[in-house]
């Protein structure tokens, strides 16, 4: 029955999006209806599957777990089915939370209810429309021109998620990974009418793209030497045993290269560097929900994955060498990016670089219930946050269309005092900023940052703890300026003081996230809070996913203190620094280094882009395109012509034309001009004629009757 | 029955081969009228000596030989009536040129 309903989970979604793309994207109403119908069905599945697992006793050792036949390879079958752990639970119950969230948000996003824009075009913003109000006029937000076409990619984005969560194995894993980067690049890309928009998709897909080459030859490398590609298999002691015991190369066992590959494949997916530099871009996107995707939900998937494959991962120590160093350095060095750049949701998308560091990094120090439980906490806050920054901006647009002034509504130095005019978005906006920093005991980042620190600090891994700490300050710096700069003090725009509060589709989600952002922190309290009292759930439950639990880290003051610290000290920081300044030009930490994100794009740029470019027209469009293909084309349109011609003159002109066409008419022509001499007109020729001819068969008729 | 079929024949043949070449040779439309005439008899010849010597007992033979004098006899009356109609246009009776028929 359980795994019924887990085989049935990513089905909704997929449905959804046919029915809407093929029938009813003409209804506005019904599309969104039957998305948010669809995802509803899907979370309540997911719902279902949870409690179940969470009441099954020693679930680590009873998962769900049901396979079918699919490829016949050889003497054996490739098989692919479902498979729900502790593991893929907790990850499911946010996914479903998250998605149903977005779906909700959507709404209210893309104005429903909202009159039809004056100038809008498809593939464009919405640029408000004109009202006529008791005889005035003003012009207010105007609905999305491709309402329709949204809910449907979402739905499509759905679909990819759940399969991607349920799978239990890699191969329909990588197939929910490449559904959702290709709605990736479709929602990026989502306004095609702009240019930015479009080359946001177009990098988008050629990073991760290099990610997913890379996982591709890891999950073929898994499958050449073990014949399978199922989690139970790979994982099994004596596989796992194996895989570590044979040298591969480069001094690398076996599962050190499938870890690196697919590790790398992660790496793209949740945005680590080097591979980084498409997530700040993706947030061209439709505001924030998009980038919830691509910062909350999606993202996730790759640091998801890591997990995963964590007793694949851990057996080779080089191998989680990388990881770690990857992932701490990822997280301070998005953090000193998040700290100088003014949109609200860039901020946001280098913070959400950071903190999937973080999570890499704890996965990197043997941390595997302390990276589940940052991946669950700060999906919801994460989520939030992000929603959050779309109900600002569509606030601020909103006082845009209002008072025709023509600022930027994305950038924080154009707010200021939103607190009031938008009070649920400041509330939901400060307790995700709170549980982001990791404001200490309440929020949930508290407890699952400073698993990370306890178990980094635990393990030995003093580097990756500093540099970790590092990123938590500025973390807690960055939110803190954020927070200040968008709510704090007095608007200093027109349009920020007329900013208005967004409907209840947009604030119901922020809300109900908002609960969860607290709340989720408290099921993996450790024991030296609770003084033992209550166990920690979390460690217990999603630990029992590995053979063996992991052993809990003794505490220790000095992580814990480090943790307060770097939070507290960093909010105190950011709110100093920042609740004066009201210009750009008052901000110290707009470093042109910074500002220009390491000048990253530009590296980028001048080592692969414009060498592809360079290839592209000096090389394959000059020399392979217009001299090779071209020469080989043009060769064999000149050898037909030739075998034309010849066909022509040789045969068709002097056989078909002279001989069979025109000789027959020729000839024709010829024996009735020859003939036509004997039709002389006097009668006593005839006559001669007829006796002769009489005469010649009656003597052939006489001969032929005596020869017979 | 002292005269045998043969010589009957043989006139017949003779007559008919005299009538041919009349027809042949001659100009004069009225002249090669009279030779299908003749040849016309030479067939008359022929068909009452057949059955006069074959099957004197049934009359198919001399019937025969009467249609033919029928026919000998409207041809003539339609032939002469062309020819005079044709000299009256033409004013010639020689076949030769009476050739408007030709290519």
């Amino acid at each position: 029955m359980t795994n019924w309903i887990i085989w049935l989970l990513p089905l909704p979604p997929l449905l959804a999006f046919f029915a809407i793309i093929l029938f009813t994207n003409k209804n506005k109403a019904l599309s969104h209806g039957i998305a948010v119908a669809a995802a509803g069905l899907s979370w309540l599945g997911s719902m279902v599957v949870f409690i179940k697992a969470v009441g099954t006793e020693e679930f680590g050792k009873h998962v769900f777990e049901s396979a079918i036949n699919w490829l016949p390879t050889g003497a054996t079958w490739l098989q692919i089915g479902v498979r729900v752990d502790p593991l893929t639970a907790v990850v499911l119950f946010f996914v479903a939370w998250t998605v149903l969230a977005i779906f909700v948000y959507s709404i209210g996003y893309n104005n429903f209810g909202q009159p039809k824009g004056d100038h809008d075009l498809a593939g464009l913003q919405p640029h408000g429309a004109t009202v006529n109000e008791n005889g005035h006029t003003h012009i207010v937000p105007s609905i999305e021109p491709m309402y329709a076409r949204f809910f449907a990619f979402i739905s499509l984005f759905a679909f990819g998620m759940f399969t991607l969560v349920v799978s239990n194995n890699l191969l329909t894993l990588f197939v929910g990974w490449e559904i959702m980067g290709l709605c990736s690049y479709l929602l990026i890309g989502f306004w095609y009418g702009k240019k930015s928009a479009r080359d946001a998709a177009i990098k988008a897909f050629m990073t991760t793209r290099i990610g997913d080459v890379f996982m591709l030859l890891g999950i073929a490398f898994v499958y050449s030497f073990t014949g399978s590609l199922s989690f139970k298999d790979i994982f099994q002691p004596q596989m796992l045993q194996a895989l570590a015991s044979t040298p591969a190369f480069l001094g690398l066992s076996a599962a050190g290269i499938i870890g690196l590959l697919l590790f790398i494949g992660t790496v793209g997916k949740s945005a680590q560097w080097p591979l980084h530099v498409w997530l700040p871009d993706a947030m061209e996107g439709p505001t924030p929900v998009s980038a919830m995707i691509h910062a909350a939900t999606m993202v996730s998937a790759g640091v998801y994955m890591a997990i995963r494959i964590y007793p694949l991962l851990s057996l080779d120590a080089h191998t989680m060498t990388v990881v770690a160093f990857i992932g701490s350095f990822t997280a301070l060095f998005a953090a000193t990016i998040a700290v100088a750049q003014n949109d609200i949701k860039k901020v946001l998308a280098y913070s959400t670089i950071s903190q999937l560091g973080f999570m890499i990094a704890a996965l990197g120090v043997h941390a595997y219930v302390a990276a589940a439980f940052h991946l669950v906490t700060h999906a919801f806050f994460k989520a939030l946050l992000f929603l959050d920054s779309g109900s600002v901006i569509h606030g601020m647009e909103h006082g845009v269309l209002h008072t025709g002034e023509h600022v930027d509504a994305q950038d924080m130095f154009n707010m200021g005092g939103l607190r009031k005019k938008m009070p649920i978005t400041f509330w939901t906006f400060l307790i995700g900023g709170m549980a982001l920093s990791g404001f200490p005991v309440l929020t949930a980042g508290f407890w699952s940052k400073d698993a990370i620190f306890a178990e980094a600090f635990g393990s030995g891994h003093l580097l990756v703890f500093i540099v970790l700490a590092l990123a938590a300050f500025l973390t807690a710096f960055y939110t803190m300026r954020q927070i200040t700069l968008t709510f704090f003090g007095e608007g200093r725009t027109k349009a920020a003081e007329h900013a208005s509060e967004t409907t209840w589709t947009m604030t119901l989600p922020l809300v109900v996230l908002a609960v969860f952002a607290v709340g989720v922190g408290w099921v993996g309290m450790p024991a030296w809070f609770t003084g033992g009292l209550v166990p920690d759930w979390f460690h217990e439950f999603v630990g029992g996913t590995l053979s063996q639990v992991p052993e809990a880290v003794a505490f220790n003051w000095i992580p814990v203190a480090t943790s307060l610290v770097v939070a507290l000290g960093g909010l105190l920081c950011g709110w100093l620094a920042y609740r004066k300044v009201t210009a750009p030009a008052e901000d110290r930490l707009q470093i042109p280094l910074l500002k220009n994100k390491y000048y990253f794009d530009e590296i980028y740029a001048f080592l692969f882009v414009r060498p592809a470019i360079w290839i592209a027209e000096k090389f394959t469009s000059l020399y392979m395109d217009q001299v090779v293909i071209d020469g080989i084309l043009h060769s064999l349109a000149r050898f037909s012509l030739f075998l034309g011609h010849a066909f022509r003159n040789y045969f068709d002109k002097p056989v078909i034309n002279e001989f069979i066409a025109d000789g027959t008419g020729k000839a024709i022509k010829a024996s009735g001009s020859g003939l036509r001499k004997i039709q002389a007109g006097r009668i006593q020729y005839y006559m001669v004629v007829s006796i002769v001819i009489l005469v010649v068969f009656a003597f052939i008729y006489y001969f032929l009757k005596l020869g017979m | 029955m002292s005269i045998p079929l043969s010589w009957y024949l043989v006139l017949a043949a003779a007559l008919f081969c005299v009538g041919l070449y009349g027809v042949l040779s001659r100009k004069n439309a009225i002249a090669i009228l009279l030779g299908v005439e003749l040849m016309l008899n030479a067939v008359n010849i022929n068909l009452v000596a057949f059955w006069r010597y074959q099957n004197p007992t049934q009359m198919a033979g001399q019937a025969f030989a009467v249609i033919v004098f029928a026919v000998a006899a409207a041809e003539v009356a339609v032939g002469l009536a062309l020819i005079i109609s044709v000299y009256r246009r033409r004013k010639t009776i020689v076949a030769d040129e009476i050739d408007l028929m030709k290519w």
